[in-house]
Parts: structure tokens; C-alpha cells; sequence
């Protein structure tokens, strides 16, 4: 020590700072109230006999629940697909020069938009009643008339498409900023080339578009899984929450259920927002020079490092 | 303009780029007032000018980026975006313009690679998009279309990971991998940094040693005078001069081609 001060403090410009790191006392009063709500809350959990832990174990993988889960996939699943599709082909139908496409696109957006989504699946549920009174007289959609719209599957039907329709119209919109969000050279280039407007959308102006059209389908996804449990306006009665509902109500303790199946609403949503990061990921080439790590090379790299700093 | 005596204005064989009073107006913005322009095959000519001029507009209007309003627009004797049935111009289908511009080749200012895709990919994008042929097959081509240009060793880079040389001369070999007989060159250099300008030119100088015909709007004049066969000078709406570069360039026949040179020289 006596030579750095001879020679004065900077003879070794390169070595690192050493500082008094800036000190956060408001972080710390914020743990210290946000602890004491917690363990108010947990404490209320375990010791409230009215949560009925007891009972939500025993059910939430009884067979009707896990059905209910199964069918509440399916039909996000399901119409989400439709719903993408379907919104595709409105965005680009809706971005055509063709006035008669870009109108009749216009308008499905506003009447699908514009209305509940409960209103909606009740009327495809009331269709359904309509098409199995006149199916005797009048040869309208055979297929639909071929079915016993007492069973499950024309209920499963019609809200597929009361869920798919309005969602494609969300979709569409959001489709529909994707592409405008592309820069217009990338079509002009594309033109050049002698690609045709198929082609261009295609090849080049719909992979670029995913990365804006990724985040809010995911957002729509998860949307989608909580709306499904509204299909009883059809009536559709094997999806999860009806099921919780039923349950509940038999042994006198709606609560528990209705607990129970949040528990799987946010199991499942936490999925999806798994799978929606990988895939923004995928879309995130060529827009990033490096991709950043995924949590998993994080945890990872910070554990190969021996965790020494916090 | 659509007079049948302009219309019958037949193609003289050894001519790549005929242009007949050219018109175009964006709105009540008239760009291009009656442009006369011939490009011989083989040869490069060099549009210099001030912006707003309507050079890229007609460059634009040479692979029907732009539709022109009036006079007649023709490469390798077929006229572009129209056919004569008769008497009576027919405007073409998408499909048939799209077939026209495959012999044309198209490089812009800010390049305009696609960015989801590799160096070698946007070099392979027209053979297999647009000719549908096999990835496999027409990847040795694109190798041997980015060694050309400089850049054999980045055919798996991302745009995002090249510097604006580099894009655009992958740019050029995109163009070039569908064959065309005719490259168009939109200012290529301008937004680039004056260190990544050269590479760009060398290329294009081979390009047109090998005999390609081009027309090439341009800030370089040094580019138009040593490589250029003829120049052209367009301002307001039309070619206010026209001559083989060197000549022209020392002896501007216009006043407006003088006071522009005083300018950018």
C-alpha cells in the first residue's frame, strides 16, 4: 500500500471498482409489509376450515374434473385453431384491393367483435335446437341434421365455432397488425423477385409478421382457456368449471370446487406461458443478433459459476 | 398517349430498355413528364440527378413497381405490364407481370435482404420460391453466387449480422440467382458508410465486365464515368441531358447538368 501512494492511486487503472453499493431501505420496508399480508393470508388458508383443502384433494383428480380438463383443452385448442386460421384469412381477405373481400371481411370482424362472446354461444346453441326442429323439412347442412343434437358432439360443435368465430375475428385484427408492422420494402424485394402476393405473404411477410403476432396469440390462448368455461350458454356441460359447479353443488360446497378449478386454470395457463415463450423465441431469429438464454441456460450458467455473486 | 402509331414503336433487336414518353403522377404530382431512355444490350447507363428528379420512379417503372400513366415502356421488346391485343393495350395479370419481372433484377437502397433468413437462404429465395426448385439443387449455386460477391464464408449469417456492404452485395447475388438478362441498381451505395462503398462498386464493376446490362441510379459520378457507357440526366420529370459519360461529364450540354455537377463535385 505504501508504494500505490508514492506512485500515486492510479497504477492499476484496470483493476475493478470497488464501491459502496447505492442502498434500496424502501425495498426492504416493502418485503417487510408484503411478508406480514402473506403470512396473514397463509395462515388464513391453513387454518380456515372453510377453504376445504380436504375436499379439493379428493376431487381435483376425480374422473369428471379430469374429463372436464381434457374437454376445456380440447375446445381451446380447438377453436383456437379455427380462430387462427380463420383470422388469417380475414386479415389478408381484409388487406385486399378487392373491395368486395376487404368488405365482407369488414364486416365479419364487426358483427363477431361486436357482440358478447355469451350471446354468441348461446345462438350457436339455439341454432342447433332450430336446425333439429326444420331438419325434416328442409336439406340445410346435411351433416348437421345427420346428428342427435341431444348428445355431446353437435353442443362441442357449436362451441367450437361460437368460440373459433369470435376469436377469429380478435385474431384477425391482431394478424392484420403483424403484417402491417412489415416493413414495405420486404414485399417490394419480394416483388422483384418475381414472387406473386401469395408468394410474398407466405414466404416472407407472414414469418416476419409472427413476431408481433405471437405475444397477444398467446395472450388470446390463454384468454381462450378461461373463456370455454362460458359455454354453458350452449348448453356444453362437460367442460371443467360446469363440472366443479356440479360437483359442488351436490355435496353443498360450491367454494372448495370453484377453488379447484382455478387451481387448474392457472396450472394450465402456466403451461402455455411456457410454451409462448419458446415459441416467441423461435420467431425472434434473424430480428436479434444473439438470442438471449432461456431460463433453463441461465439457471444453469449462474449455478456453474458456483453462485458466488448474490 | 395511347395513340396506335406510338404503340407499334417496334423494338430494335439489340435494345434491352426502350422507354417511349414516359409518364407517371402520384396523385396530382406529376414525377415523370415523358422520359425517353434506351439502353443497348450489354451496355450500363448511369442515371445521375437531383432528388425528387423521378430517377428511381422510372427505375421503379422499368420492372412495374410502378405502373406508368402514359407512353410506352418495353424490355427486351416486350412491353412492360401491358400487351397489345389488336389494337387495344390490356393491362397484364399479377402472374403475368410476375413473370416479367423474373428476368429483371432489382437491388435497392436500403438493400431490403430478408431478415428471417441466412445470407445463402435469401440467395436461394427466388430459385425455390418463385421457380420452385429443389433446395439441394440450388444451393452450390448460391455458394458459388456469394463467393463471387465476396462473401463465401457468411452464407449462414443473418442479415442483422453483416455490415451494409456486405447486405447489399448479398443483395446482388440474390438478384443475380434468378439469371436475370437485365439489373436494375436503385441507388445501391447511398446508404452505406463511405468505407463499405468500394466493395460494393467492385462488384458491380465485375458485374458489368461480365457483360450484364444494367442501369444503375447513382451518387457516385466517379462510378458513372469510369464504368458507365452512357449517362443520362434526369431533373424534373425528364432526361435533361443524355451522352457518353466522360464527354458529358466534362462538356455538360445543359445548363442544369452543369449547375448540378458544380454541386456534387
Amino acid at each position: 500500500m505504501s508504494t500505490d501512494q508514492t506512485e500515486g492511486t492510479h497504477k492499476k487503472p484496470t483493476e475493478p471498482i470497488q464501491a459502496v453499493p447505492v442502498r434500496h431501505p424502501g425495498r426492504w420496508i416493502g418485503v417487510g409489509v408484503i411478508a406480514i399480508f402473506a403470512a396473514m393470508f397463509v395462515n388464513s388458508l391453513l387454518t380456515n376450515p372453510n377453504w376445504g383443502w380436504p375436499l379439493i384433494g379428493e376431487w381435483i383428480f376425480s374422473p369428471p374434473i379430469l374429463k372436464g380438463v381434457g374437454v376445456t383443452l380440447l375446445l381451446t385448442f380447438l377453436a383456437m385453431l379455427l380462430g387462427l386460421a380463420l383470422g388469417v384469412l380475414i386479415a389478408i381477405m381484409r388487406l385486399s384491393p378487392n373491395p368486395v373481400m376487404s368488405g365482407s371481411a369488414w364486416v365479419f370482424v364487426w358483427v363477431f367483435r361486436g357482440t358478447p362472446v355469451y350471446v354468441q354461444l348461446f345462438l350457436w346453441g339455439s341454432i342447433i335446437a332450430l336446425y333439429q326442429r326444420i331438419s325434416l323439412g328442409i336439406p340445410f347442412g346435411p351433416e348437421m341434421i345427420s346428428f342427435d343434437t341431444k348428445t355431446l358432439i353437435p353442443a362441442f360443435v357449436a362451441a367450437l365455432l361460437g368460440l373459433g368465430l369470435n376469436e377469429a375475428a380478435y385474431m384477425s385484427e391482431i394478424v392484420r397488425a403483424g403484417i402491417l408492422s412489415v416493413d414495405e420494402g420486404q414485399e417490394e424485394a419480394a416483388t422483384a423477385l418475381g414472387m406473386s402476393r401469395l408468394q410474398t405473404l407466405r414466404h416472407i411477410v407472414l414469418p416476419q409478421a409472427m413476431r408481433v403476432i405471437v405475444p397477444p396469440t398467446g395472450n388470446e390462448t390463454i384468454s381462450m382457456l378461461k373463456t370455454t368455461s362460458l359455454v354453458i350458454a350452449i348448453p356444453l356441460t362437460t367442460e371443467l368449471f360446469f363440472q366443479a359447479q356440479v360437483i359442488g353443488n351436490r355435496l353443498f360446497q360450491p367454494f372448495p370446487m370453484a377453488i379447484m378449478a382455478s387451481i387448474w386454470y392457472l396450472a394450465l395457463t402456466s403451461v402455455l406461458m411456457v410454451g409462448q415463450y419458446y415459441i416467441e423465441r423461435y420467431y425472434a431469429k434473424g430480428a436479434m443478433r444473439e438470442l438471449p438464454p432461456t431460463p433453463i441456460q441461465k439457471l444453469k450458467a449462474r449455478l456453474g459459476r458456483g453462485g458466488d455473486d448474490e | 398517349m395511347s395513340r396506335k402509331d406510338d404503340l407499334l414503336v417496334k423494338p430494335k433487336p439489340d435494345v434491352m430498355v426502350e422507354a417511349v414518353e414516359v409518364h407517371k403522377s402520384f396523385g396530382r404530382n406529376e414525377v415523370l413528364k415523358g422520359i425517353n431512355f434506351e439502353v443497348k444490350t450489354g451496355e450500363v447507363a448511369c442515371i445521375i440527378g437531383p432528388s425528387g428528379g423521378g430517377k428511381s420512379t422510372f427505375l421503379r417503372c422499368i420492372n412495374h413497381l410502378e405502373k406508368i400513366d402514359a407512353g410506352q415502356l418495353s424490355v427486351a421488346g416486350e412491353l412492360i405490364g401491358y400487351k397489345l391485343k389488336g389494337e387495344k393495350l390490356h393491362e397484364m395479370k399479377d402472374k403475368e407481370v410476375a413473370a416479367q419481372r423474373r428476368s429483371i433484377g432489382m437491388v435497392f437502397q436500403r438493400f431490403n435482404l430478408f431478415p428471417h433468413m441466412t445470407a445463402a437462404e435469401n440467395v436461394m429465395a427466388g430459385p425455390v420460391v418463385v421457380q420452385r426448385r429443389n433446395k439441394n439443387e440450388v444451393r452450390d449455386r448460391a455458394q458459388e453466387l456469394l463467393t463471387k460477391v465476396g462473401l463465401g464464408d457468411r452464407g449462414n449469417a443473418y442479415p442483422m449480422q453483416l455490415s451494409g456492404g456486405q447486405q447489399q452485395r448479398v443483395a446482388i447475388a440474390r438478384a443475380l440467382a434468378m439469371d436475370p438478362e437485365l439489373m436494375l441498381f436503385d441507388e445501391p451505395t447511398s446508404a452505406l458508410d463511405p468505407e463499405l462503398v468500394g466493395d460494393v462498386l467492385d462488384v458491380m464493376r465485375q458485374l458489368a465486365q461480365s457483360g450484364m446490362t444494367m442501369v444503375v441510379v447513382t451518387h457516385e459520378i466517379g462510378f458513372a464515368r469510369e464504368v458507365g457507357d452512357t449517362l443520362g440526366f434526369i431533373a424534373d420529370g425528364v432526361v435533361a441531358d443524355f451522352g457518353p459519360p466522360k464527354e458529358l461529364l466534362a462538356n455538360p450540354n445543359s445548363e442544369r447538368l452543369k449547375a448540378f455537377l458544380a454541386k456534387v463535385l
